[in-house]
């Protein structure tokens, strides 16, 4: 199976790479875009073969090395 | 005494660290690479600055996973002082030995410049020679210094009194614009509970010779001396 691991800074700490791509779609003309969260797609190959026991799995190696949990989160599709 | 320098696949302080604490100070000091699992009979360790295994994922997250690490692990729980600069800092982060992250400063911009940074507390190891309030001048080079803790995390810092630097002006004030990276309460270092763990974003293996443009790190280095010699630490 297939883990897909998004990571992003959480919503309570600052992304200024973020604020300044919001900002520079705002110079683009695009108004309709109120603000960016930056972050880090991860793309895991498991041998699980159960979407629960995938999901486990990525979560705990998402926790303990993907993400730093003290500043980030992530979040975690499994197919 | 003899400090035990680590080098990691891109450090790129170790060996300003090591001729600071040989050439300058007239210690010993040796080399310790990342696969080895032994500290050679150090009295003190030196997390040097660099680019450890490239930064990859984040700064510091992959150097945890080096053999040394275990080493160097359990030297800190023995209550043995180590000290992280910049690199090494970040490292101390990720490996848990010190609490908090980094995250990209403020400005976004690799920063390469003199700071000034305030001795908050000197019973730490690497403080102990110093003046109380001292101002020091040292460089910083670093991308992602901006230090961060939840609130709780830095309430707790500040009352067990783990905030060791502080950025501030040349006078010692702390103010926004000499805080160059945007960190939580201007933090430039920090100690464990335990007080023998010390990490600081600036350089001061950078500037222990007048030459170098300051030599205000040197204290830093003279501080560990003085502990070692004091007898109350142990080593490895």
């Amino acid at each position: 199976m297939r883990a897909r691991v998004f990571v992003t800074l959480k919503p309570s700490v600052f992304d200024p790479q973020g604020r300044t791509i919001a900002d520079a779609l705002h110079s683009l003309g695009y108004g309709g875009v109120s603000d960016v969260r930056q972050g880090k797609y991860f793309e895991l190959d498991l041998a699980a073969t159960d979407a629960g026991e995938a999901r486990a799995l990525a979560s705990e190696v998402a926790h303990k090395l993907l993400a730093n949990p003290v500043i980030e989160s992530y979040r975690i599709e499994i197919d | 005494m003899k400090f035990a320098v680590i080098v990691f696949p891109g450090s790129n302080c170790d060996e300003d660290a090591c001729h600071a604490a040989k050439d300058v100070l007239g210690q010993q000091a040796e080399y310790i690479w990342h696969k080895e699992t032994d500290l050679k009979g150090a009295d003190a360790v030196i997390l040097p600055g660099g680019f450890a295994h490239g930064d990859y994922l984040r700064t510091g997250a992959m150097a945890r996973f080096s053999p040394v690490m275990r080493a160097v692990g359990a030297f800190a729980d023995r209550g043995g002082p180590v000290l992280g600069i910049c690199n090494g800092f970040q490292v101390l982060l990720e490996a848990g030995l010190l609490p908090g992250a980094m995250l990209r400063n403020r400005g976004l911009k690799f920063l390469c410049e003199q700071v000034h940074i305030r001795v908050e507390q000197t019973d730490t190891p690497f403080t102990a020679a110093c003046r109380p309030g001292q101002v020091l001048r040292l460089p910083i080079a670093h991308g992602e210094g901006n230090y961060f803790a939840p609130p709780e995390v830095v309430e707790a810092l500040e009352r067990r009194r783990q905030v060791i630097f502080r950025y501030t002006s040349a006078e010692g004030a702390v103010t926004s614009p000499d805080n160059p990276n945007g960190s939580v309460a201007a933090i430039a270092g920090l100690c464990n509970e335990t007080r023998n763990v010390v990490g600081l974003m600036p350089h001061p293996e950078r500037a222990c010779e007048s030459i170098l443009g300051s030599a205000d790190g040197l204290v830093i280095f003279e501080s560990a001396v003085q502990s070692i010699r004091a007898g109350a630490l142990a080593s490895a």
